[in-house]
Protein backbone atom coordinates (compact mmCIF):
# COMPACT_ATOMS: atom_id res chain seq x y z
CA UNK A 1 0.00 0.00 0.00
CA UNK A 2 1.43 3.30 -1.03
CA UNK A 3 1.23 6.02 1.56
CA UNK A 4 0.98 9.62 0.63
CA UNK A 5 1.89 12.44 2.90
CA UNK A 6 -0.42 15.38 3.36
CA UNK A 7 -0.07 17.54 0.26
CA UNK A 8 1.06 21.11 0.62
CA UNK A 9 -1.23 23.74 -0.85
CA UNK A 10 -0.07 24.80 -4.30
CA UNK A 11 0.30 28.45 -3.27
CA UNK A 12 2.95 27.58 -0.67
CA UNK A 13 5.75 28.77 -2.96
CA UNK A 14 4.32 32.22 -2.83
CA UNK A 15 4.50 32.06 0.94
CA UNK A 16 8.00 30.71 0.84
CA UNK A 17 9.25 33.70 -1.09
CA UNK A 18 7.52 35.99 1.34
CA UNK A 19 9.30 34.47 4.32
CA UNK A 20 12.77 34.25 2.85
CA UNK A 21 15.33 36.77 1.71
CA UNK A 22 16.19 36.65 -1.99
CA UNK A 23 19.90 36.96 -1.16
CA UNK A 24 22.36 34.64 0.57
CA UNK A 25 24.40 37.42 2.20
CA UNK A 26 23.70 41.00 3.21
CA UNK A 27 26.37 42.78 1.19
CA UNK A 28 24.53 45.97 0.36
CA UNK A 29 21.08 47.44 -0.09
CA UNK A 30 21.75 47.50 -3.84
CA UNK A 31 21.26 43.71 -3.94
CA UNK A 32 18.00 43.65 -1.96
CA UNK A 33 14.48 43.89 -3.33
CA UNK A 34 11.76 46.04 -1.79
CA UNK A 35 10.12 42.78 -0.59
CA UNK A 36 13.32 41.79 1.21
CA UNK A 37 13.36 45.12 2.99
CA UNK A 38 9.73 44.83 4.10
CA UNK A 39 10.38 41.28 5.28
CA UNK A 40 13.29 42.52 7.39
CA UNK A 41 11.07 45.30 8.80
CA UNK A 42 8.33 42.83 9.63
CA UNK A 43 10.79 40.57 11.44
CA UNK A 44 12.26 43.58 13.23
CA UNK A 45 8.77 44.43 14.55
CA UNK A 46 8.74 41.05 16.28
CA UNK A 47 12.24 41.42 17.63
CA UNK A 48 11.53 44.92 18.89
CA UNK A 49 8.76 43.41 21.05
CA UNK A 50 11.18 40.78 22.28
CA UNK A 51 13.89 43.23 23.30
CA UNK A 52 11.30 45.10 25.34
CA UNK A 53 10.31 41.97 27.27
CA UNK A 54 11.61 41.35 30.80
CA UNK A 55 13.76 38.54 29.37
CA UNK A 56 15.22 39.76 26.11
CA UNK A 57 16.69 36.56 24.83
CA UNK A 58 15.32 33.93 22.44
CA UNK A 59 17.01 30.60 21.70
CA UNK A 60 16.68 30.66 17.88
CA UNK A 61 20.37 30.80 16.92
CA UNK A 62 21.77 28.58 19.66
CA UNK A 63 23.59 26.33 17.17
CA UNK A 64 25.06 29.20 15.15
CA UNK A 65 28.47 30.78 15.67
CA UNK A 66 29.01 34.34 14.49
CA UNK A 67 32.36 36.07 14.08
CA UNK A 68 32.46 39.85 14.28
CA UNK A 69 35.47 40.97 12.24
CA UNK A 70 36.14 44.65 12.66
CA UNK A 71 39.09 45.86 10.60
CA UNK A 72 38.07 49.41 11.39
CA UNK A 73 37.04 51.17 14.59
CA UNK A 74 33.43 51.07 15.66
CA UNK A 75 31.48 51.40 18.89
CA UNK A 76 27.80 51.50 18.06
CA UNK A 77 27.71 49.02 15.19
CA UNK A 78 29.90 46.50 16.95
CA UNK A 79 27.97 46.67 20.21
CA UNK A 80 24.69 46.59 18.37
CA UNK A 81 25.64 43.50 16.35
CA UNK A 82 27.03 41.78 19.42
CA UNK A 83 23.87 42.45 21.42
CA UNK A 84 21.71 41.26 18.53
CA UNK A 85 23.73 38.04 18.27
CA UNK A 86 23.61 37.42 22.01
CA UNK A 87 19.87 38.07 22.21
CA UNK A 88 19.40 35.42 19.56
CA UNK A 89 21.59 33.05 21.65
CA UNK A 90 24.31 32.72 19.00
CA UNK A 91 27.90 32.05 20.04
CA UNK A 92 29.96 35.15 19.35
CA UNK A 93 33.65 35.61 18.68
CA UNK A 94 35.08 39.08 18.33
CA UNK A 95 38.02 40.26 16.38
CA UNK A 96 39.46 43.69 15.92
CA UNK A 97 42.41 44.32 13.67
CA UNK A 98 44.27 46.48 16.18
CA UNK A 99 45.09 43.47 18.38
CA UNK A 100 45.56 40.84 15.68
CA UNK A 101 47.92 39.23 13.23
CA UNK A 102 46.76 41.64 10.51
CA UNK A 103 49.45 43.87 11.89
CA UNK A 104 51.92 41.06 11.13
CA UNK A 105 51.02 41.14 7.45
CA UNK A 106 48.32 38.49 7.12
CA UNK A 107 45.95 38.94 4.18
CA UNK A 108 42.22 39.43 4.61
CA UNK A 109 41.31 36.09 3.11
CA UNK A 110 43.85 34.21 5.23
CA UNK A 111 42.62 35.86 8.39
CA UNK A 112 39.02 35.04 7.58
CA UNK A 113 39.76 31.50 6.41
CA UNK A 114 41.49 30.81 9.70
CA UNK A 115 38.46 31.99 11.55
CA UNK A 116 36.12 29.94 9.33
CA UNK A 117 38.28 26.86 10.02
CA UNK A 118 37.16 27.23 13.62
CA UNK A 119 33.64 26.41 12.36
CA UNK A 120 31.99 29.79 12.14
CA UNK A 121 28.62 29.98 10.33
CA UNK A 122 28.24 33.69 9.87
CA UNK A 123 30.66 36.59 9.55
CA UNK A 124 29.89 40.22 10.31
CA UNK A 125 32.61 42.25 8.65
CA UNK A 126 33.66 45.88 8.64
CA UNK A 127 36.61 46.78 6.48
CA UNK A 128 38.16 50.03 5.21
CA UNK A 129 38.20 48.77 1.60
CA UNK A 130 35.07 49.07 -0.54
CA UNK A 131 33.95 45.64 -1.76
CA UNK A 132 35.67 43.70 1.03
CA UNK A 133 32.44 41.92 1.96
CA UNK A 134 31.60 41.06 -1.65
CA UNK A 135 35.10 39.64 -2.03
CA UNK A 136 34.66 37.53 1.10
CA UNK A 137 31.26 36.23 0.02
CA UNK A 138 32.79 34.88 -3.20
CA UNK A 139 35.66 33.14 -1.46
CA UNK A 140 34.32 31.90 1.81
CA UNK A 141 31.70 29.40 2.86
CA UNK A 142 29.83 31.43 5.46
CA UNK A 143 27.01 33.96 5.47
CA UNK A 144 28.46 37.45 5.25
CA UNK A 145 26.85 40.54 6.78
CA UNK A 146 28.42 43.79 5.67
CA UNK A 147 28.83 46.15 8.64
CA UNK A 148 30.42 48.85 6.48
CA UNK A 149 32.99 48.49 3.71
CA UNK A 150 34.99 51.66 3.20
CA UNK A 151 33.02 54.33 1.38
CA UNK A 152 30.73 51.78 -0.30
CA UNK A 153 27.76 50.54 1.74
CA UNK A 154 26.53 50.17 5.31
CA UNK A 155 23.29 48.25 4.78
CA UNK A 156 22.13 47.69 8.36
CA UNK A 157 22.46 51.41 9.08
CA UNK A 158 20.28 52.26 6.09
CA UNK A 159 17.74 49.64 7.13
CA UNK A 160 17.50 50.97 10.65
CA UNK A 161 17.23 54.55 9.37
CA UNK A 162 14.37 53.63 7.07
CA UNK A 163 12.81 51.53 9.85
CA UNK A 164 12.94 54.51 12.20
CA UNK A 165 11.22 56.67 9.56
CA UNK A 166 8.58 53.97 9.11
CA UNK A 167 8.11 53.81 12.87
CA UNK A 168 7.60 57.55 13.20
CA UNK A 169 5.52 58.20 10.06
CA UNK A 170 3.86 54.82 9.47
CA UNK A 171 5.44 54.40 6.06
CA UNK A 172 8.49 55.48 4.09
CA UNK A 173 6.75 55.82 0.74
CA UNK A 174 6.31 59.41 -0.41
CA UNK A 175 8.46 60.91 2.35
CA UNK A 176 11.07 63.51 1.45
CA UNK A 177 14.47 62.83 2.95
CA UNK A 178 17.53 65.02 2.66
CA UNK A 179 20.95 63.65 3.49
CA UNK A 180 23.25 66.42 4.68
CA UNK A 181 27.03 66.39 4.86
CA UNK A 182 29.90 64.46 3.39
CA UNK A 183 28.20 62.36 0.71
CA UNK A 184 31.43 61.53 -1.09
CA UNK A 185 32.98 59.57 1.76
CA UNK A 186 29.79 58.24 3.30
CA UNK A 187 28.70 54.62 3.02
CA UNK A 188 25.67 55.54 5.09
CA UNK A 189 24.60 58.01 2.40
CA UNK A 190 24.88 55.53 -0.46
CA UNK A 191 23.04 52.76 1.38
CA UNK A 192 20.39 55.21 2.53
CA UNK A 193 19.82 56.46 -1.02
CA UNK A 194 19.31 52.90 -2.30
CA UNK A 195 17.11 51.88 0.60
CA UNK A 196 14.86 54.95 0.65
CA UNK A 197 14.42 54.91 -3.12
CA UNK A 198 13.50 51.21 -3.09
CA UNK A 199 10.86 52.00 -0.51
CA UNK A 200 9.46 54.85 -2.63
CA UNK A 201 10.82 57.89 -0.79
CA UNK A 202 12.25 60.99 -2.47
CA UNK A 203 15.89 61.63 -1.65
CA UNK A 204 18.01 64.78 -1.96
CA UNK A 205 21.49 65.54 -0.79
CA UNK A 206 22.92 68.74 0.62
CA UNK A 207 26.52 69.67 1.38
CA UNK A 208 29.61 71.35 0.02
CA UNK A 209 30.01 70.73 -3.74
CA UNK A 210 33.49 69.37 -3.10
CA UNK A 211 31.93 66.56 -1.07
CA UNK A 212 29.40 65.54 -3.75
CA UNK A 213 30.26 62.50 -5.84
CA UNK A 214 30.16 62.99 -9.62
CA UNK A 215 27.71 60.12 -10.08
CA UNK A 216 25.11 61.57 -7.72
CA UNK A 217 22.72 62.66 -10.50
CA UNK A 218 22.79 59.16 -12.03
CA UNK A 219 21.29 57.84 -8.77
CA UNK A 220 18.23 60.01 -9.28
CA UNK A 221 19.14 62.24 -6.37
CA UNK A 222 18.80 66.00 -6.38
CA UNK A 223 21.65 68.15 -5.02
CA UNK A 224 20.41 71.15 -3.05
CA UNK A 225 23.15 73.65 -2.32
CA UNK A 226 21.50 75.78 0.28
CA UNK A 227 20.83 74.21 3.71
CA UNK A 228 17.70 76.29 4.33
CA UNK A 229 16.17 75.28 0.96
CA UNK A 230 16.95 71.66 1.71
CA UNK A 231 15.35 71.78 5.15
CA UNK A 232 12.29 73.56 3.79
CA UNK A 233 11.88 70.83 1.17
CA UNK A 234 12.25 67.79 3.39
CA UNK A 235 10.23 65.89 6.00
CA UNK A 236 13.28 64.21 7.44
CA UNK A 237 16.91 65.37 7.55
CA UNK A 238 19.53 62.67 7.96
CA UNK A 239 22.66 64.49 9.09
CA UNK A 240 26.01 62.81 8.57
CA UNK A 241 29.22 63.20 10.47
CA UNK A 242 32.11 64.98 8.81
CA UNK A 243 34.58 62.13 8.48
CA UNK A 244 37.89 63.91 8.79
CA UNK A 245 39.70 60.57 8.99
CA UNK A 246 38.62 59.69 5.46
CA UNK A 247 39.50 63.01 3.90
CA UNK A 248 42.97 62.93 2.37
CA UNK A 249 42.84 66.52 1.12
CA UNK A 250 41.06 69.61 2.41
CA UNK A 251 37.56 69.74 0.96
CA UNK A 252 36.46 72.84 2.87
CA UNK A 253 38.40 75.61 4.60
CA UNK A 254 37.62 74.79 8.23
CA UNK A 255 35.19 72.95 10.48
CA UNK A 256 34.03 76.32 11.80
CA UNK A 257 33.11 77.46 8.33
CA UNK A 258 31.34 74.15 7.64
CA UNK A 259 29.37 74.56 10.86
CA UNK A 260 28.35 78.08 9.84
CA UNK A 261 27.11 77.05 6.38
CA UNK A 262 25.83 73.49 6.88
CA UNK A 263 25.47 73.14 10.66
CA UNK A 264 21.89 72.78 11.94
CA UNK A 265 20.88 74.83 14.95
CA UNK A 266 17.65 75.72 16.74
CA UNK A 267 17.27 79.09 14.93
CA UNK A 268 17.28 77.46 11.50
CA UNK A 269 14.77 74.83 12.61
CA UNK A 270 12.41 77.35 14.22
CA UNK A 271 12.57 79.47 11.06
CA UNK A 272 11.02 76.63 9.02
CA UNK A 273 7.30 76.49 8.41
CA UNK A 274 7.03 72.86 9.59
CA UNK A 275 8.56 70.51 12.12
CA UNK A 276 11.05 68.16 10.51
CA UNK A 277 12.66 65.07 11.99
CA UNK A 278 16.41 65.01 12.59
CA UNK A 279 18.36 61.78 12.23
CA UNK A 280 22.06 61.10 12.70
CA UNK A 281 23.90 57.78 12.36
CA UNK A 282 26.36 58.77 15.11
CA UNK A 283 28.85 59.57 16.43
CA UNK A 284 27.79 63.24 16.57
CA UNK A 285 30.33 66.03 16.33
CA UNK A 286 28.40 68.39 18.58
CA UNK A 287 28.68 71.97 17.41
CA UNK A 288 29.70 70.96 13.87
CA UNK A 289 26.84 69.30 11.97
CA UNK A 290 24.33 69.55 14.83
CA UNK A 291 24.26 71.83 17.83
CA UNK A 292 23.58 70.22 21.20
CA UNK A 293 20.12 71.77 21.60
CA UNK A 294 19.05 70.18 18.29
CA UNK A 295 20.64 66.80 19.00
CA UNK A 296 18.89 66.59 22.38
CA UNK A 297 15.54 67.99 21.23
CA UNK A 298 12.32 66.08 20.68
CA UNK A 299 12.72 66.46 16.92
CA UNK A 300 15.79 64.23 16.94
CA UNK A 301 15.16 60.46 16.87
CA UNK A 302 18.85 59.59 17.19
CA UNK A 303 18.44 57.30 20.20
CA UNK A 304 15.42 55.58 18.63
CA UNK A 305 17.70 54.79 15.71
CA UNK A 306 20.12 53.09 18.08
CA UNK A 307 17.35 51.05 19.71
CA UNK A 308 15.95 50.02 16.34
CA UNK A 309 19.47 49.05 15.26
CA UNK A 310 19.45 46.02 17.55
CA UNK A 311 16.02 44.87 16.30
CA UNK A 312 17.03 45.31 12.64
CA UNK A 313 20.28 43.41 13.14
CA UNK A 314 18.46 40.60 14.94
CA UNK A 315 16.07 40.39 11.98
CA UNK A 316 18.91 40.29 9.45
CA UNK A 317 20.87 37.68 11.40
CA UNK A 318 17.77 35.54 11.96
CA UNK A 319 16.77 35.61 8.29
CA UNK A 320 20.28 34.80 7.05
CA UNK A 321 20.79 32.10 9.70
CA UNK A 322 17.75 30.36 8.26
CA UNK A 323 19.88 29.78 5.18
CA UNK A 324 22.85 28.26 7.03
CA UNK A 325 23.06 24.56 6.26
CA UNK A 326 22.57 22.36 9.27
CA UNK A 327 25.12 19.73 10.24
CA UNK A 328 25.34 16.73 8.00
CA UNK A 329 23.92 18.39 4.90
CA UNK B 1 -9.28 8.46 -2.16
CA UNK B 2 -9.38 11.65 -0.24
CA UNK B 3 -11.88 11.40 2.58
CA UNK B 4 -13.13 14.27 4.67
CA UNK B 5 -14.98 13.67 7.90
CA UNK B 6 -16.44 16.29 10.20
CA UNK B 7 -15.53 15.26 13.72
CA UNK B 8 -16.84 18.31 15.54
CA UNK B 9 -19.73 20.24 14.01
CA UNK B 10 -21.04 23.68 14.88
CA UNK B 11 -23.43 22.55 17.64
CA UNK B 12 -20.83 20.31 19.24
CA UNK B 13 -18.33 23.15 19.03
CA UNK B 14 -20.39 25.42 21.25
CA UNK B 15 -21.09 22.65 23.73
CA UNK B 16 -17.37 21.94 24.01
CA UNK B 17 -16.49 25.59 24.60
CA UNK B 18 -19.18 25.79 27.25
CA UNK B 19 -18.00 22.62 28.99
CA UNK B 20 -14.32 23.67 28.95
CA UNK B 21 -15.24 27.08 30.37
CA UNK B 22 -17.05 25.48 33.30
CA UNK B 23 -14.13 23.12 33.87
CA UNK B 24 -11.83 26.15 34.03
CA UNK B 25 -14.15 27.88 36.51
CA UNK B 26 -14.14 24.75 38.65
CA UNK B 27 -10.38 25.09 39.07
CA UNK B 28 -9.83 28.83 38.86
CA UNK B 29 -13.09 30.20 40.35
CA UNK B 30 -13.26 33.88 39.50
CA UNK B 31 -9.97 34.07 37.55
CA UNK B 32 -8.44 36.48 40.05
CA UNK B 33 -5.10 34.73 39.84
CA UNK B 34 -5.35 32.95 36.51
CA UNK B 35 -4.55 34.14 32.99
CA UNK B 36 -5.38 32.78 29.55
CA UNK B 37 -2.61 32.62 26.95
CA UNK B 38 -3.41 31.60 23.37
CA UNK B 39 -0.62 30.17 21.23
CA UNK B 40 -0.16 31.93 17.87
CA UNK B 41 -1.31 31.56 15.20
CA UNK B 42 -4.21 29.14 15.56
CA UNK B 43 -4.68 28.97 19.32
CA UNK B 44 -5.77 32.57 19.62
CA UNK B 45 -9.22 32.10 18.05
CA UNK B 46 -9.94 29.32 20.50
CA UNK B 47 -8.53 31.44 23.32
CA UNK B 48 -10.81 34.34 22.38
CA UNK B 49 -13.87 32.07 22.35
CA UNK B 50 -13.06 30.69 25.78
CA UNK B 51 -12.41 34.23 27.03
CA UNK B 52 -15.72 35.52 25.70
CA UNK B 53 -17.60 32.60 27.22
CA UNK B 54 -15.86 32.94 30.59
CA UNK B 55 -16.50 36.69 30.72
CA UNK B 56 -20.20 36.07 30.24
CA UNK B 57 -20.29 33.60 33.15
CA UNK B 58 -18.00 34.84 35.92
CA UNK B 59 -18.33 38.15 37.75
CA UNK B 60 -14.71 39.14 37.06
CA UNK B 61 -14.94 41.36 33.98
CA UNK B 62 -11.19 41.82 33.75
CA UNK B 63 -9.87 38.35 32.97
CA UNK B 64 -6.31 38.67 31.69
CA UNK B 65 -5.77 37.24 28.23
CA UNK B 66 -2.71 37.29 25.96
CA UNK B 67 -1.31 35.96 22.69
CA UNK B 68 2.02 34.19 22.66
CA UNK B 69 4.19 33.68 19.58
CA UNK B 70 6.57 30.75 19.79
CA UNK B 71 8.41 31.09 16.46
CA UNK B 72 11.78 32.01 17.95
CA UNK B 73 11.56 29.31 20.62
CA UNK B 74 10.87 26.37 18.31
CA UNK B 75 13.36 23.54 18.05
CA UNK B 76 12.99 23.12 14.28
CA UNK B 77 14.50 26.42 13.06
CA UNK B 78 16.62 25.64 9.94
CA UNK B 79 15.23 22.09 9.93
CA UNK B 80 11.96 22.89 8.21
CA UNK B 81 11.42 23.16 4.48
CA UNK B 82 9.29 26.27 4.77
CA UNK B 83 10.43 29.16 6.97
CA UNK B 84 8.03 30.16 9.72
CA UNK B 85 6.33 33.48 9.81
CA UNK B 86 6.33 35.03 13.27
CA UNK B 87 3.12 36.51 14.62
CA UNK B 88 2.53 39.23 17.16
CA UNK B 89 3.15 38.73 20.86
CA UNK B 90 0.53 40.50 22.92
CA UNK B 91 1.07 39.97 26.64
CA UNK B 92 0.95 43.26 28.51
CA UNK B 93 1.00 41.85 32.03
CA UNK B 94 3.42 39.84 34.15
CA UNK B 95 2.65 36.17 34.67
CA UNK B 96 4.78 36.07 37.83
CA UNK B 97 2.99 33.91 40.39
CA UNK B 98 -0.06 33.42 38.15
CA UNK B 99 -1.81 30.22 37.15
CA UNK B 100 -1.40 30.18 33.39
CA UNK B 101 -3.77 28.33 31.09
CA UNK B 102 -2.09 27.75 27.72
CA UNK B 103 -4.59 27.37 24.91
CA UNK B 104 -4.04 25.77 21.51
CA UNK B 105 -6.27 24.15 18.91
CA UNK B 106 -4.64 20.79 18.23
CA UNK B 107 -2.17 18.93 20.44
CA UNK B 108 -0.10 16.64 18.24
CA UNK B 109 3.62 16.07 18.88
CA UNK B 110 3.76 18.39 21.89
CA UNK B 111 6.67 20.37 20.48
CA UNK B 112 4.73 23.62 20.16
CA UNK B 113 3.69 23.35 23.78
CA UNK B 114 7.28 22.78 24.85
CA UNK B 115 8.32 25.91 22.91
CA UNK B 116 5.42 27.82 24.44
CA UNK B 117 6.48 26.89 27.96
CA UNK B 118 9.96 28.10 27.09
CA UNK B 119 8.61 31.36 25.66
CA UNK B 120 6.37 31.92 28.69
CA UNK B 121 9.36 32.19 31.00
CA UNK B 122 10.28 35.50 29.37
CA UNK B 123 7.22 37.00 31.06
CA UNK B 124 7.90 35.81 34.60
CA UNK B 125 7.77 32.64 36.66
CA UNK B 126 4.21 31.33 36.67
CA UNK B 127 2.83 29.51 39.71
CA UNK B 128 1.50 26.78 37.48
CA UNK B 129 0.93 26.11 33.80
CA UNK B 130 -2.02 24.15 32.48
CA UNK B 131 -2.85 23.16 28.94
CA UNK B 132 -6.22 23.39 27.27
CA UNK B 133 -6.69 22.02 23.74
CA UNK B 134 -9.65 21.61 21.44
CA UNK B 135 -8.40 18.39 19.86
CA UNK B 136 -5.98 15.95 21.44
CA UNK B 137 -4.39 13.58 18.92
CA UNK B 138 -3.57 10.70 21.17
CA UNK B 139 -0.63 8.32 20.76
CA UNK B 140 1.39 10.75 18.64
CA UNK B 141 3.38 12.62 21.25
CA UNK B 142 7.13 13.18 20.82
CA UNK B 143 7.45 14.65 24.30
CA UNK B 144 5.94 13.83 27.70
CA UNK B 145 3.23 16.49 27.54
CA UNK B 146 -0.43 15.93 28.40
CA UNK B 147 -3.35 18.36 28.36
CA UNK B 148 -5.38 19.24 31.47
CA UNK B 149 -8.55 20.13 29.55
CA UNK B 150 -9.52 18.43 26.30
CA UNK B 151 -12.30 19.27 23.87
CA UNK B 152 -12.19 15.96 22.05
CA UNK B 153 -9.76 13.10 21.91
CA UNK B 154 -9.04 11.81 18.43
CA UNK B 155 -7.12 8.78 17.29
CA UNK B 156 -5.57 9.69 13.95
CA UNK B 157 -2.74 8.10 12.03
CA UNK B 158 0.12 10.15 10.64
CA UNK B 159 -1.27 10.39 7.11
CA UNK B 160 -4.39 12.00 8.48
CA UNK B 161 -4.63 15.71 9.01
CA UNK B 162 -6.88 17.52 11.44
CA UNK B 163 -8.08 20.92 10.35
CA UNK B 164 -9.82 23.32 12.69
CA UNK B 165 -11.91 25.94 10.95
CA UNK B 166 -13.04 29.12 12.64
CA UNK B 167 -15.93 31.38 11.86
CA UNK B 168 -13.50 34.33 11.92
CA UNK B 169 -11.21 32.93 9.24
CA UNK B 170 -13.07 30.15 7.43
CA UNK B 171 -16.70 31.23 7.84
CA UNK B 172 -17.69 28.14 9.77
CA UNK B 173 -16.87 26.53 13.12
CA UNK B 174 -15.93 22.92 12.59
CA UNK B 175 -13.16 20.37 12.92
CA UNK B 176 -12.53 18.02 10.03
CA UNK B 177 -10.33 15.01 9.63
CA UNK B 178 -8.78 14.60 6.20
CA UNK B 179 -7.38 11.30 5.07
CA UNK B 180 -5.11 11.75 2.08
CA UNK B 181 -4.18 8.06 1.91
CA UNK B 182 -4.58 6.44 -1.47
Amino acid sequence: MERNKWKRPSNIDKFRKMNELSVEHLLGIKYLTAEDISLIFKMADNFKKIINQPIKKVPSLRDITVANLFFENSTRTKLSFELAEKRLSADVVNFSSAASSVKKGETLIDTVNNIIAMKVDMVVVRHPNPGASVFLSRNIDAKIVNAGDGTHEHPTQALLDAYSIREKYGEVKGKKVVIIGDILHSRVALSNIYCLQKLGAEVSVCGPSTLMPKYISTLGVKHINNLKDALNWCDIANVLRIQLERQDVKYFPSLREYAMVFGINKEILSGLNKEITIMHPGPINRGVELTSDVADSGQAIILNQVENGVAIRMAVLYLLAGKVKKNGE
Amino acid sequence: MKAEKVIINKEKFNIIIERLSYQLIENHANFENAVLIGIQPRGIHFCNRIYTKLSSIVSNKDIKVGDLDITFYRDDFRRRDDPLEPQAIDINFSIEGKNVVLIDDVLYTGRSVRAAMDALLAFGRPKSVELLVLVDRRFSRHLPIQPNYVGKKVDAISTEKIIVEWKETNGKDQVILINSEK
